[in-house]
């Protein structure tokens, strides 16, 4: 595949490993492109959320995980930054939406100043607060109900919640693992037709075992495999053409 | 047939605890009611005498119902910053370790000390500290009571707040950190906010224990029938009371003693069932 100049993430030479000697992710190097969207596909236990996790050091909260390698954002390798700072500048959506419980609509919009104690003062915090919901298309459905639980919207309302509380932050590049793998088909779309406007803020990564999703809304497709980067490409060209009889299969159903 | 024989024999057995505890309760209430018509419900729990002289006898439970809701009181906020760090360290710290199991089962083996060494441990060792560090004249008390019913409450408390700690959803957590959160914010604005109630209600178990426990109260408490007005003081708590006192009482004094042991019965089975409601609550969250 082509080169990607000036690519805001750069992978090189990643492995994770759960226990020692067997590796989830074995040897990936990448680079992501400033705003745009990559995919990463693949059958379930191919390491696509594992490698994921490992951008915003999420492997970190637990024991035992290992990440050799090194992922750099704009040239920084984030293994080696401040693990707190480092996460506001990668943010991420979860599987299945999980806005704070105890937090209003407002409040989970503005979590990430919130937890960190970083003082707003509240003209700051209504624009933080509406710009971020408009951003997700969500602002005119919860406009009147800002200090209710988050937790009373629908799915899709909430997993759109989740976006802006990390968008809220400005963060370079947003993580998505799976993030409609919960919702019914109308509020998957109603997320899809969001990303092409969120690609122009942010640069966007999303783990995605629909190959349509990946279709439909990414500029550029990863194929993992076994731990392996099999094929990386743009998404039109992994699709049409692919190189790899392993991505070929998968494709075409035969592997999945 | 036999099924038949089989359900009814369990029947029999099972029915006998709940029919045990409606009599310990009937024949409670009808021991008791000699000191309620004689001094009257309202004025037994208000009043403050405590008069065994004979012809004068005059008998109120106020000074116990205070001591045992001040111990209790007292071991609960003295308790929490033992028990929390606990309760953190073992549900979340040390989720899953070794480290986290020994110490939980530590703590939970304070559970299995018999109250009665508690009592020699607070009247032999924590009576002179206390003396020492002049924070009672006579080392028993109030506040040494409290200071050992607090220890005892811990595991009680530890655990199970625990087990809400650990309930939490870890995505929840997960989105926290994702947001750049430190341990300690996450500790302060995610775990504690939806543990909470679940962290509650263990305490209220935890003080449903305080306030039956009898032999280190009798022991340390220094069992006076007066108001305590101050910590300092000595006292006496509704179960202390009755176990210094039923060996030689009989007439109106037995009388008043079961009163005050019907009282307390109630207290407790009510804290009890509060918590127990607030636990089932938290767990359907």
């Amino acid at each position: 595949m082509e080169t990607i100049k000036d690519p805001v993430l750069r992978l090189k030479d990643v492995c994770i490993s759960y226990t020692a000697g067997t590796m989830a992710v074995k040897h990936v190097s990448a680079d992501i492109e400033k705003n745009s969207i990559t995919a990463i596909m693949g059958p379930s236990g191919c390491g696509k959320s594992t490698l994921l996790r490992a951008i915003n050091r999420m492997h970190e909260l637990y024991k035992n995980i290992r990440v050799t390698g090194e992922i750099l954002l704009g040239g920084e390798n984030v293994l080696q930054m401040e693990p707190m700072e480092e996460r506001r500048k990668i943010g991420m959506v979860f599987q299945r939406p999980n806005p704070f419980p105890t937090m209003n609509i407002y409040d989970n919009v503005l979590a990430g100043y919130l937890l960190n104690g970083i003082r707003l003062s509240k003209s700051q915090k209504d624009d933080i607060v509406e710009r971020h919901l408009r951003g997700v298309a969500l602002w005119d459905e919860v406009k009147d109900s800002l200090t209710k639980r988050g937790t009373f919207l629908s799915g899709g309302q909430q997993q759109r919640l989740c976006i802006a509380r990390a968008l809220a932050l400005q963060p370079d590049v947003l993580l998505m693992d799976e993030p409609t793998s919960a919702l019914d088909p109308i509020a998957t779309k109603h997320i899809e037709s969001l990303m092409d406007n969120l690609k122009k803020e942010v640069t966007i990564l999303i783990v995605t075992h629909n190959m349509g999703q990946a279709m439909r809304i990414s500029d550029r497709s990863m194929f993992m495999f076994l731990g392996e980067l099999v094929e990386y490409d743009k998404t039109n060209v992994l699709f049409e053409h692919p190189r790899d009889e392993r991505t070929r299969s998968y494709l075409t159903g035969k592997m999945g | 047939m036999q099924d038949k024989l089989f359900r009814s024999c369990l029947f029999l057995s099972a029915i006998v605890i709940p029919l045990i505890g409606g009599g310990i309760l009937l024949s409670l209430t009808a021991d008791a009611s000699g000191a309620f018509e004689t001094f009257g419900f309202w004025h037994f729990i208000c009043s403050d005498q405590w008069v065994t002289t004979a012809g004068q006898e005059n008998y109120g439970a106020l000074p116990f119902i205070t001591g045992t809701l001040l111990t209790t009181l007292l071991a609960l906020l003295l308790c929490i910053p033992f028990s929390l760090p606990v309760a953190l360290f073992t549900g979340e710290y040390f989720r899953g370790r070794k480290i986290a199991t020994v110490l939980g089962t530590v703590t939970d083996l304070l559970a299995g000390i018999p109250s009665i060494i508690y009592g020699l441990w607070g009247f032999y060792v924590l009576r002179g500290v206390f003396m020492h560090l002049g924070l009672s004249p006579q080392g028993s008390g109030i506040l040494t009571a409290s200071f050992v019913l607090s220890i005892m409450i811990v595991p009680y408390a530890a655990s199970l707040s625990a087990e809400f700690i650990k309930m939490v959803p870890s995505d929840l957590k997960e989105a926290a950190y994702a947001i750049g959160a430190t341990r300690a914010e996450v500790i302060r604005r995610v775990i504690f906010p939806v543990a909470g109630p679940g962290i509650f209600s263990a305490y209220i178990l935890a003080i449903g224990r305080a306030l039956g426990e009898t032999m280190t109260v009798t022991m340390l408490i220094g069992n006076t029938n007066q108001l305590p007005d101050t910590l300092r003081t000595t006292g006496n708590t509704m179960a202390s009371i009755i176990a210094n006192q039923f060996g030689e009482a009989d007439g109106l004094k037995l009388s008043s003693l079961i009163a005050i042991g019907l009282l307390l019965f109630l207290i407790t089975a009510v804290i009890n069932m509060i918590g127990k409601l607030l636990i089932q609550r938290a767990r359907h969250v």
